[in-house]
């Protein structure tokens, strides 16, 4: 079963006088399941595709269907929606909320898609403790490390069990300890609750976690293999 | 799919803690919405407190706030429309507790000349004794006297006219009128005494005459054009009116000063555009502060707005929630400036002592003691206003956020 299918993604960025590429022809199927890296130098479009994968940019030209919806030439709202029910996000900074607090941040997704209360606090306590947050429920964001917000993050994204988790650098900001702590976490929910997981990293300590590593570079796909 | 929920109470929770986050830009804009309430509901209280005191001085101008006239005698106030003095029912009922005092006049259009000029005038046959205790101010008398009975063959004229006739004093001038047969009738008479008014118009309006004195010039026997009658208090009419009204008939008509009055009557109407136009003058001032507030909040939080969006809230509801924020600022600013202004007028109710700049306000027909009149109507106005123009204003900024494409705003240092 397939979780995304992306066909001849074209992405170009207008800066000034120059066309900068983003996506250049880039073609990829995702099974459901599978745990997938992105590797590249920096500028080689991993969050372009990310982005486009997510709803959250459209690409100029391709399709993308996730699930069995196609997404590329969807609206703001329904993106919007499409976002809110499939798809977690963990992005490289700024991930939080600053004036909600660990737990409302994590509820905030379920909060917006009306889940009940009941529901809402039994899940977000649940996921903080397994990410190793018990007792700092009701922290805000400033009074967080930057790897436990870092967790926070991973906990929103799939507290509402998406289909899909897309992280861009989620270890960028922590230290070796933290980031191998919270990759066995990502193990562990892809093992357990066969969450599809894209993650773009230039960590060689991550991508030893991919089941399959894909490498970019100037916005095209260079290679794509199995490990 | 997701239902747009406007109970969504994580709308509440973000526009909340979000207004409190900068206290100091807050507490600023609250300040101003709160001044700014104030000062619609205070100074519309003290302008209609003013208006009031206009309108008790123009019924005491010509007194009587109830009125008995002929059917017609409101449209067209000739010598024709005339009524017979009170008959004993109606006598009776004037006894009445409520009634302070009352008395009849003939009011009719007149010419009166002097060796100098002639102009148009208000020829009042009047019951002098019975006018003073209806409210003629015998200290408005800057010259002369008053007059002494129905048969003073004297007449009182305004200091603005005696300047215009340039007569004075003692001199004789010549009143001109129509009887019930349509022939001229006229009559010399000596000016005995000259008043001053509030209002400049009314001093060259009005010319007192004895009332029998002009029931002959005009050969109307017993007949009189107005009976005018005075209660206790001019807000409560409404208690006696009724069984005046009653008594009277239905061959005469009998009136509350302020149907009989168009000028004073008008003079409410535009009071009401002017307060309208004083609290949209401030709401508009206050809301170039209120955009401005909302325009840095936005873009203080373009980030986690883009998070927002990111994470799937529809721009709807993003827009909503500043909308929630700014209806949070505007109606804790209403409830300090409400209370702030009902605190600070209900202890002048006694009244406010404007005599240094009252010499101005004379001339409008003002006194030198103000007295602010809080009006339920005036301050639901200034609510209403406030809270729909500023929510609609709000909409820009609002509208603003919701635009944002998350993935530029998420890039945003
Ligand atoms: N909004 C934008 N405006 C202009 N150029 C952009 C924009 N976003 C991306 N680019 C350009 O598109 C190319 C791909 O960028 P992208 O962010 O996808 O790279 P990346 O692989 O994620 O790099 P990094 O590892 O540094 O995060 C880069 O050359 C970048 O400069
Ligand atoms: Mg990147």
């Amino acid at each position: 079963m397939t979780s995304i299918v992306c066909k001849d993604l074209c992405k170009t960025f207008q800066q000034g006088d120059e066309v900068i590429t983003g996506l250049d022809n880039v073609s990829i199927t995702i099974e459901k399941g599978d745990f997938v890296c992105l590797s590249g130098p920096s500028g080689s479009g991993k969050t372009t595709l990310l982005n486009a994968m997510g709803g959250l940019d459209t690409p100029d030209s391709g399709e993308i269907t996730i699930g069995r919806v196609r997404i590329d030439k969807l609206g703001k709202a329904a993106l919007a929606d499409i976002r809110l029910h499939n798809i977690g996000f963990v992005f490289q900074a700024y991930n939080l909320i600053p004036v909600l607090t660990a737990r409302e941040n994590v509820e905030f997704v379920m909060q917006v898609s009306g889940l009940d209360a009941e529901e809402r606090s039994k899940r977000s306590y649940k996921i903080l403790r397994e990410v190793g947050l018990e007792g700092m429920e009701n922290r805000r964001p400033a009074h967080l490390s930057g790897g436990q917000q870092q967790r926070v993050a991973v906990a929103r994204a799939i507290v509402s069990q998406p289909t899909l988790v897309l992280a861009d650098e989620p270890t960028a900001n922590l230290d070796s300890v933290t980031s191998s702590q919270l990759m066995d976490l990502f193990v562990e929910l892809n093992q357990h609750h066969n969450i599809t997981f894209i993650i773009a990293t230039h960590d060689l300590r991550v991508m030893k976690y991919a089941k399959r590593l894909i490498k970019m570079e100037d916005g095209k796909i260079i290679s794509d293999e199995k490990q | 799919m997701m239902t747009f929920q406007l109970s969504n109470t994580v709308i509440f929770i973000l526009a909340w803690r979000n207004l409190w986050r900068n206290h100091r830009r807050t507490l600023i804009m609250l300040s101003a919405i709160t001044v700014g309430v104030w000062a619609m509901i205070f100074m519309t209280a003290l302008m209609r407190g003013m208006v009031d005191d206009m309108l008790l001085n123009g019924i005491r101008n010509l007194p009587g706030e109830v009125q008995i006239h002929h059917l017609q005698f409101l449209d067209d106030p000739g010598i024709n429309n005339s009524i017979t003095a009170p008959d004993a029912k109606l006598l009776k009922a004037l006894q009445s507790p409520e009634v302070k005092a009352w008395t009849t006049r003939v009011r009719v259009p007149a010419v009166i000349s002097s060796e100098r000029d002639s102009r148009g005038i208000t020829l009042l046959g009047v019951e002098p004794g019975r006018e003073v205790q209806l409210g003629f101010d015998i200290s408005s008398i800057i010259e002369g006297r008053f007059l002494t009975g129905n048969n003073d063959s004297g007449l009182v004229i305004g200091a603005k006219l005696a300047e215009r006739l340039e007569t004075r004093l003692g001199k004789r001038v010549v009143v001109m009128s129509q009887d019930p047969d349509n022939n001229i009738a006229d009559r010399g008479f000596r000016v005995v005494g000259i008043y001053k008014a509030k209002m400049d118009s009314l001093e060259e309006l009005n010319i007192y005459a004895g009332l029998t004195t002009v029931q002959k010039l005009l050969k109307l026997e017993d007949k009189v054009s107005e009976i005018a009658i005075t209660g206790k208090d001019y807000r409560h009419v409404e208690n006696w009116f009724s069984t005046i009204k009653l008594v009277a008939g239905q061959t005469v008509q009998t009136l509350p000063w302020y149907e009989i009055d168009k000028y004073l009557g008008s003079m409410l109407a535009m009071m009401d555009g002017f307060v309208l136009v004083w609290i949209i003058v401030i709401f508009l001032a206050l809301s170039f502060g209120l955009v401005n507030t909302l325009v840095m909040a936005v873009f203080e939080r373009t980030r986690e707005i883009g998070l927002m969006q990111a994470l799937g809230m529809r721009p709807n509801m993003i827009l909503y929630q500043i909308l929630v924020e700014s209806f949070f600022l505007l109606s804790i600013g209403l409830l300090i400036g409400n209370a702030l202004a009902i605190g600070t007028i209900l202890p002048l109710q006694d009244g406010i002592d404007i005599s240094v700049v009252a010499k101005g306000m004379e001339m409008m027909g003002s006194s030198s003691i103000l007295y602010p009149a809080l009006k339920l109507n005036d301050v639901l106005l200034a609510n209403i206003i406030v809270i729909t123009l500023g929510l609609l204003t709000s909409f820009l900024p609002a509208w603003h956020a919701a635009s944002f494409d998350p993935v530029e705003a998420l890039g945003k240092d």
